[in-house]
């Protein structure tokens, strides 16, 4: 699309009604995934490891089957009944061998067995009575331990082409780029820093757990109802698992209490499907907190080193780092996108990145927001502001000096096409907060972050009624208030009221392929499908009034929400409008409706900056974070609000991040902390107001210069906050979470 | 699962005496419910305490002290404005208590007998000199809190015993109480240390102190060298350093999720540091709001 094309001047976009689904969740109306109920319904519950890695030697389900309220019960060895599909291969088997263990449990809450009985507590006691023998294997939770020569391997087999001859069987993927010459690079440093840092694996803390309720017949026919981001891929997985026809399962999804990332796959969803082909009734499922902690996707954890040269006037010279992510007992952890975003925000002459994808005793990772991206942040920018600080440099000028612009050649690869980043810089530089005197015991930190964005695939429907209201049918979950943006875009082409326009999340059946609510690709892919379906729409209207006068269709332009004459050669007309148009629909064609699909490919990166004020009580190693603000470039903000919603929730996750939040596992492989009580989130009380900057600088892919916000907020806040942590400590902070203990220890050591 | 709602504490003595298998009291029953909904305990017995009569009354004897029921909840004993003056730190340390829901329901008396060494409530009734009557199947008896908790989840109470009432000494003159505690957080969360203190004064010298920890220990610890590091003093740098040593020489804390060995040692001597200098501002007429964490 081409920059010309695009609008600038709003009628309805840029301004901030509320949501349309706001009413329904704060009266409980809303219906999430555990709110669905249907006749005969069982309850289904599952049977999980205890074990970190251990081979399954049998299962005894009789005693359980014996129970009159017991309907059915599935596992992987069952295949009389053909629970599911055989045979398959690449992802599809990694999920169904997650969601359901084959020969061997491979983390502590891996799934054995399941039940459907008539009451959530009859399922629940029935567990009890399902006897599983194992044999404990060896176990390894830590990404460097997985790496090291020895260590237990979860499965052999599972890397591919891309490793290296040599590796241990646990490194599944490897991933390496760069350009020029870094070794000449470091030469030409004045200053050359080389660090270690660590992150551990958190969990998203979406505060509805997963939760479905699934019909599927002995004839391949089935529903499903479920709590996710993206349900023709819950379509199509489960389907696979299931062994029958995609188009035959409908999935809908429900409202969903978070997800971000997390709720991209599939946990509970086959199994419940299984469960009722098997006792032939509908089969619910809803997780416990328990068993999101342990069974469903947390982040990657992270060892990374990270070594940069820089002049003395502040010009990098080279930067090279290496990063191993594990992500539990699959394939999967974002070792190569950890490795391409850590370097991005900077035009670096010489620059090598090196990825690596590790398998451990833990659950599978699912993304969550960036994947990977925030700790590649925290490894890089904590060594520039080290190198910032040991040279004397103002840490946003070297950044600006450094800073990634249209053209330049990124680390990753690709030239940039016109980004925002030194926006955010200047912006950041140029707040209050940033030459706002510090209190003693206080410090300031400051990180840029980066994230690619995403479009995909995506399909959307609008249907005008007679009465010239609009039905907009969207198939990318609602995650983030997406239904209003969609609702104002849809608006500005059409030229009919916000409050108008009724947007639905269409089930399977009812609309075309939609790839997830993910990579911050809803506003930008289903928005730019919203506004190309309603200017479908636009042109059949046109095309009506064009009739109605007599005059060709392309003499007729669309203009507040009217068709009028296109100029005054068109002929005299009065405007007729939108409502006019469809009260007369049925005489005068049909229907009339605009669609679109496609998998724009313009998403259009983002960069964001932060600046962060944090006090530490050098008596107990607790942080405050006392002043916080995001600066970050939205491309064009559709529903600003909603805009610095996403804003302040990377920065609030981040803080939990960086602060407190953290999978505990003890010596035999087993999580610690699967519950919010020791798996500490930020409480409200717990986060500084959070200011934000919106910066604008038009994405050339999106008719009106849209730029995915949901990421790329998450980015730059463990660096941040490591930084000013750092500054207010006096000691570089090099391992997250930076609890309370470890503060203090840090403190003493270097102190 | 028997479920029972007695009338009186004798009758609920009863029925815990005759029954089998894993018996709980249900007051508030923020212990209780949890555990039983997350399958960790599930009670063969349940017997409901809070239709007994009295059971929701804070009251004022005559000689100054307070009887408090066993089912009133911190949100009333924080609402309660005398109470509140007489023993702050106690009432504080109640209020830090899970969330504005859980001080709907929760009580002393289950955060006392949960067994938890890193309930909040229970440094602050040690420190406060807090008593218990137990209603049993030989009688009642009135013993001090500490010696309640026998470790993690474990109590002195024999079968058949339930306590029946809490007693609050007088406040009297010149003294002040405080709790505080250590989280990772600033609300929400379980303690990782607990220091409480209670002291009287004459002029500003301390008299009269005593000092309790939580969460260092199997059990809530009374430390008396902490509380000898205190009285005879002004509270001057060289008592706070010696409170300090005293503190952390009384902890036997265990590595966990929530803290290390090392810094809840060191922690409980800077939580009881700071809980003196509140209780000492409040013995001198100070008004001081507690200073959580």
């Amino acid at each position: 699309m081409a920059l010309d094309d695009r609008k600038s001047q709003f009628l309805y976009v840029g301004t901030t009604p509320d949501r349309p689904d706001g009413l329904d969740k704060v009266t409980g109306r809303a219906k999430f995934g555990a709110d669905a109920y249907a006749p005969g319904m069982l309850h289904g519950a599952i049977l999980r490891s205890p074990h970190a890695h251990a081979r399954i030697k049998r299962i005894d389900t009789s005693r359980a089957e014996a129970l009159k309220d017991v309907k059915a019960i599935v596992t992987r060895a069952d295949f009389a009944d053909v629970p599911f599909a055989p045979g398959l291969e690449g992802e599809f088997w990694n999920v169904l061998e997650n969601v359901m263990a084959g020969d061997t449990a491979l983390y502590d809450g891996h799934a054995i067995a399941a039940v459907a009985a008539t009451s959530a507590l009859a399922a629940r006691d029935a567990l009890k009575l399902i006897d599983v023998r194992y044999e404990e294997l060896p176990h390894v939770t830590d990404v460097d331990e997985a790496m090291k020569e020895g260590a237990p391997v979860i499965r052999e087999g599972a890397a591919d082409y891309s490793v290296p001859e040599g590796m241990h069987p646990n490194v599944v993927r490897y991933h390496e780029s760069g350009h020029g010459d870094v070794e000449a690079g470091f030469a030409e440093a004045d200053l050359v820093i080389e660090d270690h840092f660590v992150t551990e694996a958190t969990h998203q803390g979406y505060i509805e757990p997963h939760a479905c309720l699934a019909t599927l017949g002995g004839d391949g026919k089935g529903e499903l109802w479920c709590c996710t981001q993206g349900h023709w891929i819950v379509q199509k997985t489960c389907a696979a698992l299931l062994g029958i026809e995609t188009s035959q399962l409908r999935v809908t999804a429900s409202e969903i209490g978070g997800g971000f990332g997390g709720k991209t796959t599939v946990f509970i969803e086959p199994v419940a499907l299984a469960l009722s082909r098997k006792a032939n009734r509908p089969v619910k499922i809803v997780m416990s907190r328990n068993e999101v902690f342990r069974a469903t996707g947390p982040t990657a954890s992270a060892s990374m080193d990270v070594k940069i040269g820089m002049k003395k006037d502040g010009t990098i010279t080279a930067a090279e780092g290496v990063f191993r992510l594990q992500g539990g007992a699959f394939p999967g952890a974002p070792g190569d996108m950890t490795a391409m975003c850590a370097f991005a925000p900077y035009n670096l002459t010489n620059v090598r990145q090196v990825g690596y994808d590790v398998m451990t005793n833990r659950p599978k990772q699912a993304a969550y927001r960036a994947p990977g991206s925030p700790m590649a942040a925290f490894a890089t920018e904590s060594v520039i502001d080290e190198l910032c600080k040991q040279l004397g440099l103002d840490p946003i000028e070297v950044r600006l000096k450094n800073a990634s612009h249209e053209g330049t050649k990124a680390s990753y690869g690709p030239r940039f096409e016109r980004i925002g980043l030194v926006e955010t810089l200047e912006a950041a530089k140029a707040h209050p907060h940033y030459s706002a005197p510090l209190k003693p015991g206080q410090g300031r930190g400051i990180s840029c972050g980066f994230w690619f964005n995403h479009g995909g695939e995506t399909s959307v429907s609008l249907s005008l009624s007679e009465d010239g209201t609009v039905q907009l049918a969207v198939g990318t979950p609602d995650i983030g208030g997406s239904r209003a943006s969609m609702a104002l875009m849809a608006a500005e082409v059409l030229g009919v009221p916000y409050e108008n326009i009724r947007v639905t999340i269409a089930d399977t059946a009812t609309l075309g392929y939609n790839d997830v609510s993910h990579g911050s690709r809803v506003t930008y892919a289903s928005g730019l499908a919203t506004i190309k379906a309603a200017e479908d729409a636009v042109q059949r209207l046109c095309a009506r009034a064009a009739a109605k006068w007599g005059i060709p269709e392309d003499a007729v332009k669309w203009e507040n929400g009217c068709a009028v004459p296109s100029g005054p050669n068109a002929g005299e007309f009065d405007p007729l409008p939108l409502a006019e148009i469809t009260a007369t629909m049925g005489q005068t064609g049909g229907p009339i409706s605009g669609h679109y699909e496609a998998t724009p490919e313009g998403a259009g990166v983002s960069f964001a900056t932060h600046i962060v004020d944090a006090e530490v009580d050098r008596e107990t190693g607790k942080t405050k974070v006392v002043r916080y603000t995001v600066v970050q470039d939205a491309g064009k903000a559709i529903h600003p609000t909603y805009v610095e919603g996403q804003f302040q929730g990377g920065a609030a996750q981040g803080i939990g991040w960086a602060l407190n939040e953290e999978y505990i596992y003890n010596d035999s492989g087993r999580l610690e902390n699967p519950l919010f009580l020791d798996y500490r989130i930020p409480v409200a009380s717990d986060l500084p107001m959070i200011d934000t900057v919106i910066v604008e600088v038009p994405n050339p892919g999106h008719p009106y210069g849209v730029r995915g916000v949901g990421e790329t907020s998450i980015c730059p806040p463990l660096a941040a906050i490591a930084n000013a942590v750092s500054a207010a400590a006096e000691v570089r902070m090099r391992r997250l979470p930076m609890s309370p203990p470890r503060v203090l220890s840090a403190l003493k050591s270097d102190g | 699962m028997q479920f029972h709602s007695p009338a009186t504490f004798v009758e609920a003595a009863a029925l815990a005496a005759e029954a089998q298998g894993v018996t709980r009291f249900l007051a508030g029953g923020t212990d209780v419910l949890v555990q039983l909904r997350s399958d960790m305990v599930t009670p063969d017995t349940l017997i409901d305490i809070k239709k007994i009569g009295g059971v929701r009354d804070i009251k004022l004897n005559d000689d100054g002290s307070w009887t408090l029921g066993v089912a009133v909840s911190g949100a009333e004993m924080n609402e309660h404005g005398p109470l509140r003056a007489a023993w702050p730190g106690l009432c504080e340390a109640m209020d830090l208590i899970g969330s504005t829901q859980i001080q709907g329901r929760a009580t002393l008396a289950g955060n006392l007998c949960n067994g938890s060494p890193a309930a909040d409530s229970v440094p602050a009734m040690v420190a406060a000199c807090v008593t218990a009557t137990i209603t049993g199947p030989q009688g009642e008896r009135t013993v001090a809190v500490e010696s309640i908790p026998t470790g993690p989840g474990l109590t002195s109470l024999e079968k058949g015993e339930l306590i029946s009432a809490l007693h609050i000494p007088a406040r009297g003159e010149n003294a002040g109480d405080a709790y505080l505690r250590f989280i990772p957080r600033t609300e929400m969360d379980i303690a990782v240390v607990g220091a409480a203190v209670n002291l009287r004064l004459d002029g500003d010298t301390i008299t009269e102190a005593r000092v309790a920890l939580g969460a260092v220990a199997p059990t809530v610890r009374l430390v008396p060298e902490a509380a000898e590091a205190l009285i005879g003093s002004t509270l001057d740098d060289g008592a706070l350093e010696k409170l300090v040593a005293a503190c952390s020489a009384a902890c036997s804390p265990i590595d966990d999720k929530r803290g290390t060995i090392a810094f809840r040692t060191e922690v409980a001597g800077v939580m009881a540091k700071r809980a003196a200098r509140i209780a000492y501002a409040r013995a001198k007429g100070e008004t001081i709001e507690g200073h959580h964490g």
